[in-house]
């Protein structure tokens, strides 16, 4: 079997700001980390290989510190890393990201299966696994919290929804997005984490992806941040201490009341 | 006819779900504001609702494709069926909720249509000057708000938030009209099947569509004590939330997660006990219209976006509190809401 991963570096850190310009984010100077989710796509791709054989491959698009996220995910154990990494991609929006990497895909050669987060805790779009599967054409599954069976033809997995579980079919080749009950993610092991920093990370630059810039970074992507506000999330909660618990649970049930919860 | 504004609505368990109405009044304001019509696509297996009600409450046109194959979700089924109707209808504006089968679906469309996607919207409006559609959402844990456009691609599409918009009220006067669409029996031949949905029996699982969510937190201690959180959501015929903390002690199971690495959830009423307020928990819950904390440090940061706060100890609070809103449903009659 041959997996793909996509992994996306995220900053570690919930003090994010951003270019009121451009309306994207200000990474620099921010410790960086692999997101967590993609952390469970990366351990699910590694089960998969020591149960079937074959072979698990990590793309990551980003500016050059990216190369952090891929050396740690040699240190878990992933065969090869590429690094897509351009200031011509730069400010892309999910169309652009999917664009960019689908592209980026196809010169990876045949694959079987690609692997991703169901959302970064960045962006947060959860788009991204989606439109890679559209732009390549092939099926692909969400919110995914177990694969259950594996054939040579596909995969059975069950996917996390409102109401309960789903089972779904879907051949080779295809996309799943996990969610973080999927697994528990391994650590790097120190033979891991030497033997990663000698490996050597394939690069990829955007004049290998056969794009046209208006189809590229920030001037190729449909959408634009036009604004960002910090908002002030405080509402000044009327505070009680227990020893007035009569009077709170009064005055607590007469709003309840007349939100008419009750 | 050129400003039309698409929602694609969602049936399950044979109703029309709540977010199909939301969608439809917000989708008004927007066609009234462009001088545009509404419409409405369903697709399903089953339909016990009447789609006239999608017209009383603000749509011109319910269009709706009926099939067997629509009995489960299917990913490529949808997104087949949705870009074909974009491509012939042309909207201008496209919107559906950010429910699972919603952030399933529609980044495929759009991926498909080419053009751009605003995720998990919970603001909508109309640009005055340029007819564009501005597009809120909260991001990067709901530590910003970004406001985003689709300048140059149609349609522009948008997830919304579930209960971010309320639904108009029915007014029988409304005109419009329903039409059945038959889609190309190709596309229905896909290649993912879904085998079948096993309903989670667990407690109250869908917090998602819940009015109340009573959630709880590592201050519960041990998982025997999860009784005083039921015996309150009982009363209160509220879904059960719980912290990341919680899950991850496997007191209660991760569909039943709130936050960032779990479901987002905008209630009427959440009540967190026990939960210390992490960021990444609140980025799951804020958005709820009245929050109420109950947390015996009087530091925790739950506090800083609660409502209403209790300083104390949970085991002391919630039963009493249950105590008085069993005492209250059975003084107002027994009618709970
Ligand atoms: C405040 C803000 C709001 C935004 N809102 C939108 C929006 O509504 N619509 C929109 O189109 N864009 C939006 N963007 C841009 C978007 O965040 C970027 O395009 C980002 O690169 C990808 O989106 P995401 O972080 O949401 O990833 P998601 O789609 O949430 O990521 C899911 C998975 O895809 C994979 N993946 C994602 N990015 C990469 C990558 N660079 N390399 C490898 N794998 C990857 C990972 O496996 C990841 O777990 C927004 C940006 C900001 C700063
Ligand atoms: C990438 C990432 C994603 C994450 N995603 C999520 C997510 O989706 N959801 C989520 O919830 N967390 C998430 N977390 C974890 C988050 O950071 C916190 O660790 C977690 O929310 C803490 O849960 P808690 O509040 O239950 O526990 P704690 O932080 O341990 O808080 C317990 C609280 O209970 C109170 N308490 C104790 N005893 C009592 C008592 N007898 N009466 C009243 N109060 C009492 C304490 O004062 C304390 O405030 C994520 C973290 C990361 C890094």
């Amino acid at each position: 079997m041959r997996i793909i991963v996509l992994l996306k570096q995220v900053p570690d850190t919930d003090e994010v700001k951003m270019d009121e310009k451009t309306g994207t984010m200000i990474r620099e100077g921010l410790q960086a980390i692999i997101n967590p989710l993609d952390l469970h796509a990366l351990e699910e791709a590694l089960r998969l290989k020591e149960k079937k054989g074959g072979e698990v491959v990590a793309i990551s698009m980003g500016p050059p510190q990216t190369e952090e996220a891929l050396r740690e995910a040699l240190a878990m154990g992933i065969d090869e890393a590429y690094l897509l990494s351009d200031r011509k991609l730069a400010g892309a929006d999910t169309w652009a990201t999917s664009k960019a990497l689908s592209k980026a895909i196809e010169k990876l050669g045949k694959f079987d299966l690609i692997l991703a987060g169901e959302k970064a805790t960045d962006g947060e779009t959860g788009q991204v696994g989606p439109e890679v599967s559209a732009m390549l054409d092939i099926p692909f599954s969400t919110y995914v919290n177990r694969v259950k069976e594996v054939t040579s033809e596909g995969l059975v997995v069950s996917r996390v929804v409102e109401e309960g579980y789903e089972d779904q079919f879907l051949p080779f080749p295809c996309l799943l997005t996990v969610v973080k009950d999927i697994n528990e993610p391994r650590m790097p092991t120190l033979r891991g984490k030497i033997k990663a920093r000698r490996a050597e990370l394939k690069l990829l630059k955007a004049d290998d992806l056969e794009l046209s810039e208006s189809e590229m970074g920030l001037k190729g992507s449909p959408t634009r941040v036009v604004k960002i506000n910090y908002p002030k999330i405080s509402r000044n909660a009327k505070i009680y201490s227990v020893k007035d618990l009569n009077k709170a649970l009064d005055d607590l049930v007469d709003i309840l009341k007349k939100m008419a919860v009750i | 006819m050129d400003f039309d504004v698409l929602v694609v609505g969602e049936v399950r368990n044979s109703k029309i779900h709540s977010v199909t109405y939301e969608l439809t009044s917000k989708a008004r304001e927007l066609a009234d504001k462009l001088g545009s019509e509404v419409e409405v696509l369903l697709l399903y297996s089953r339909c016990e609702d009447e789609l006239e009600d999608l017209i009383y409450r603000g749509a011109d046109r319910v269009l709706f494709v009926k099939n067997e194959e629509l009995k489960f979700f299917n990913q490529e089924i949808w997104t087949n069926i949705v870009t074909d109707v974009a491509l012939k209808r042309q909207p201008y504006i496209m919107l559906t909720g950010a429910t699972s089968s919603g952030r399933t679906f529609f980044p495929a469309v759009a991926a498909k249509l080419n053009t751009g996607l605003t995720a998990d919207c919970t603001g909508l409006d109309i640009e005055e000057e340029t007819n564009l559609l501005l597009q809120t959402r909260p991001a990067i844990g709901g530590n910003v708000m970004a406001t985003i456009k689709t300048p140059n691609h149609r349609p522009q599409m948008a997830t919304v938030r579930p209960r971010t918009f309320r639904p108009l009220p029915k007014d029988e006067s409304r005109k419009g009209e329903i039409v059945e669409l038959k889609p190309d029996e190709s596309l229905f031949n896909v290649r993912v099947k879904t085998l079948r949905f096993e309903r989670d029996e667990s407690q109250n699982v869908n917090i998602q569509d819940a009015d109340v969510v009573v959630a709880f937190g590592k201050g519960i201690k041990k998982p025997e004590n999860v009784k005083y959180i039921s015996e309150l959501a009982e009363a209160l015929k509220a879904a059960i939330g719980a912290s990341r903390a919680a899950v991850d002690a496997k007191w209660i199971g991760y569909p039943h997660q709130v936050g960032l690495s779990g479901k987002v959830v905008s209630p009427k009423l959440y009540i967190a006990a026990g939960i210390s307020g992490a960021v990444q928990h609140i980025a799951g819950m804020q958005t709820s219209e009245y929050i109420v904390a109950i947390n015996k440090d009087p530091e925790a940061p739950i506090f800083r976006i609660a409502n209403f706060g209790i300083v104390g100890d949970l085991f002391e609070v919630i039963p009493e509190l249950t105590k008085r809103i069993k005492l209250e449903i059975e003084k107002s009659g027994g009618k709970n809401k």
